[in-house]
């Protein structure tokens, strides 16, 4: 055996020499640290989700309300219109169906960094959403697109479905908590900065504008 | 060992340096300004949260649970990780951890030029991998806004947010119109930020090694989290090829769950925002979705050393949201620069020197009033003020261990005291004593100039005379005079 030790193993025996020998299993004292904070929401699920318009608008984020799915696609159609975008980037499937006629859409079939950079807008689902912070998460793939759709574009457009936005935000990560694993960004409005000053700035490297299409029911 | 916190070894000493700082009243403004703005917005975040209190105890409980349990978390963190594609590395200091990123960096570019573009990340400059990359012929591009200025202006960071607090619009403008070439630059912060946005685009676009930090490690997962608002640490973890992640082993969390507690309290503690624009997750590599390699630098650097003594322990847990330095009135007249270490403010006067045993900043646990005000906003309940007093005490006693230190004006003076302390016949003489003796000081009912080994004091600080009248010679009268008390039915 080499009697120079590795990084690893010193570090490791580091903390093993500081730290008591007598310890009960990690699981079982991870389980009893007390929880007593609020992990339900007390809301029901009509005030979940005026809480959640709320909060978008004070984040600067335009938010659409939608009665159901049929009036999305015109919906998409006048957000663009508004913002004079005609380049739509869609992931691969189902959303496709919602490109507005007229409007050119690039659908990820695996679109280069350049293809992807001269898109305007990106259009999305999300997982879920959290009404008391006005967080919406995307777990990447699917209709909600690998990482860089909602990256480059100036103009994130997400579609979220009012049975999909949660009061908490333990209530949120829980739904989330079986794609743990796959690539996860938390979006609470557009990209924003207050380095300078602290002035509040809207937009510098994520999508300057972030638009929300809520539908359906509670 | 090379264990360094940025360049605490060449720094001067907290009350030099402060001297300085207090008289620039341009950066004082600039501090004072910027640090009102986020404790006022703080205040109207926490407010809202009626389970504030028992989500910090959480969070406390948390953090001194994984401390207790790190072998094994980081055991578990390494394990998933690599599962999932990633690659961990260990360092146990500064230059280990920087040699181990030069060599991935210059395995990965090749015959190309080596650059890479850097998110926000204190660990960075805590080792000083900027001036390693720059020796070993690698630029660096970093993409934090603040940081950018910082790195620009050959400045150093001096606050563990918000690194360029310290600058107003005027300054920066002068920065970015030098640097970037740009003579027509206006100096509202939208021309500045839309500066900073075409200038680094293309960086995003062609760069091919990232450089990131982390907020949290999931040991359960193998996951890293970053927090960032201005989407250049999307940008980072996702356009490259390659990401390297340097990652300080207390940032390891076991959960996913864990988050919905850190979560709540970081962006609200930091900025004042409910929560930050962005949260990125990941997991080793995605084939398809980001980048190719993935490589994790988990770093100690003077870190474990804490571990032994459950006080000094619970620094560890600190999530880096600089409530702290936004409630210290000390932090608020001097800046960060002060402190002579990255880590500024009441959270670096007990991290800096204990990373480093004691060896450099060892003026930083004294640059405190001991109010306690970090304690109350810390969201994870570390008590500062009791680590503060317990790391003076540590100096205190290491002093005297040295002859030099031993024969110091300070430990001198201290057994003095004891001495006259010890009799009341000693100290009612050495009062009247120093009641004759201050006369020729007082100057408009303060002592600001006394001689020889107390001049130490009122160099920085007045000192109120011994009153005409002492408690004890009150006492004395008293008895003496006063009517016998009366009982009262």
């Amino acid at each position: 055996m080499s009697l120079t030790l590795t990084a690893r193993e010193e570090i490791l025996a580091r903390i093993r020499a500081a730290l008591p020998d007598l310890r009960v299993p990690a699981e079982a004292s991870h389980a009893s640290i007390p929880r007593s904070y609020g992990r339900l929401s007390n809301l029901d699920r009509p005030a979940c989700s005026q809480l959640f318009i709320d909060r978008l608008l004070d984040y600067d984020t335009e938010v659409i309300e939608l009665t159901d799915a049929t009036e999305l696609r015109a919906a998409i159609e006048q957000t663009l219109r508004d913002a004079g975008e005609d380049r739509l980037l869609v992931p691969a499937g189902p959303l496709q169906m919602l490109v507005p006629d007229g409007v050119n859409s690039y659908v990820d079939h695996g679109l280069t960094t350049p293809e992807l950079d001269r898109a305007q807008a990106v259009l999305t689902a999300c997982e879920a959403a959290v009404a008391s912070t006005g967080t919406i998460f995307l777990v990447h793939g699917g209709t909600q697109g690998r990482r860089v759709l909602t990256l480059l574009p100036d103009h994130h457009i997400c579609i979220v479905r009012r049975s999909q936005v949660y009061g908490s935000v333990p209530e949120g990560l829980a739904a989330l908590a079986m794609q743990s694993k796959k690539p996860i960004t938390s979006i609470s409005g557009p990209s924003a900065t207050s380095d300078i000053e602290m002035v509040r700035i809207r937009g510098v490297h994520g999508p300057r504008r972030l638009t929300v299409l809520l539908y359906g029911d509670f | 060992m090379s264990i360094r916190v940025g360049n605490t070894d060449r720094a001067p000493s907290f009350p030099m340096a402060a001297k300085d700082a207090l008289r620039n009243d341009q950066l004082r403004r600039n501090v004072r300004n910027a640090t009102d703005i986020i404790r006022a917005k703080r205040a109207l975040r926490v407010e809202e949260m009626p389970d504030w209190e028992q989500l910090r105890h959480a969070a406390s409980d948390i953090k001194s649970h994984t401390l207790a349990y790190l072998d094994d978390y980081l055991e578990q963190f390494e394990r998933n990780c690599e599962q999932a594609g990633g690659k961990v590395h260990w360092a146990r200091d500064a230059d280990e951890a920087n040699a181990i990123a030069v060599a991935l960096i210059k395995q990965y570019s090749g015959e190309e030029a080596a650059e890479v573009i850097k998110v926000k990340t204190m660990t960075s400059d805590e080792i000083q991998m900027n001036v390693a990359l720059e020796r070993a012929g690698i630029r660096a591009y970093e993409t934090d806004l603040a940081d950018m200025i910082v790195q620009m202006s050959n400045d150093e960071p001096s606050h563990i947010v918000v690194p360029a607090l310290h600058k107003n619009r005027f300054e920066v403008r002068e920065i970015f119109r030098e640097q970037m070439g740009l003579n027509d630059l206006g100096d509202q912060p939208t021309d500045l930020t839309d500066a900073a946005h075409d200038y680094l685009r293309e960086k995003f676009l062609r760069v091919r090694i990232g450089i990131s930090g982390a907020n949290f490690a999931i040991a359960e997962t193998g996951s890293v989290c970053v927090v960032e608002s201005e989407g250049n640490g999307r940008m980072c973890i996702t356009m490259p090829d390659v990401l390297i992640s340097l990652i300080g082993i207390e940032k390891v969390i076991p959960a996913f769950q864990d988050l919905e507690v850190f979560l709540q309290l970081l962006a609200r503690s930091a900025t004042g925002e409910r929560m930050n624009p962005y949260n990125s997750f990941w997991t080793g590599v995605k084939p398809g979705d980001g980048p190719k390699e993935f490589h994790v630098i988990l770093l100690d650097n003077g870190r474990t050393a804490l571990l032994k003594d459950e006080r000094e322990r619970e620094t560890l847990a600190c999530i880096r949201c600089g409530a702290c330095l936004n409630a210290c009135p000390v932090y608020r007249e001097t800046g960060g620069h002060a402190y002579g270490s990255i880590y500024s403010g009441p959270i670096g006067a007990i991290l800096s020197p204990q990373l480093q045993s004691l060896e450099h900043s060892r003026s930083l646990p004294y640059a405190s009033s001991l109010c306690g005000a970090c304690y109350e906003v810390c969201p994870v309940k570390i008590n500062i003020p009791e680590i503060l007093i317990h790391l003076r005490g540590k100096i205190v006693h290491e002093d005297q261990t040295t002859l030099h230190g031993s024969l110091s004006a300070e430990s001198l003076a201290m057994r003095a005291m004891s001495t006259v302390f010890l009799s009341h016949r000693r100290y009612e003489a050495a009062q009247r004593l120093a009641k004759l003796g201050q006369k020729i000081f007082e100057r408009k009912g303060q002592l600001t100039n006394l001689p020889g080994l107390a001049g130490a004091w009122t160099e920085f600080r007045d000192l109120r005379p011994i009153p005409r009248q002492s408690f004890r010679d009150w006492w004395k009268t008293r008895a003496k005079t006063a009517p016998p008390s009366e009982k009262t039915s």
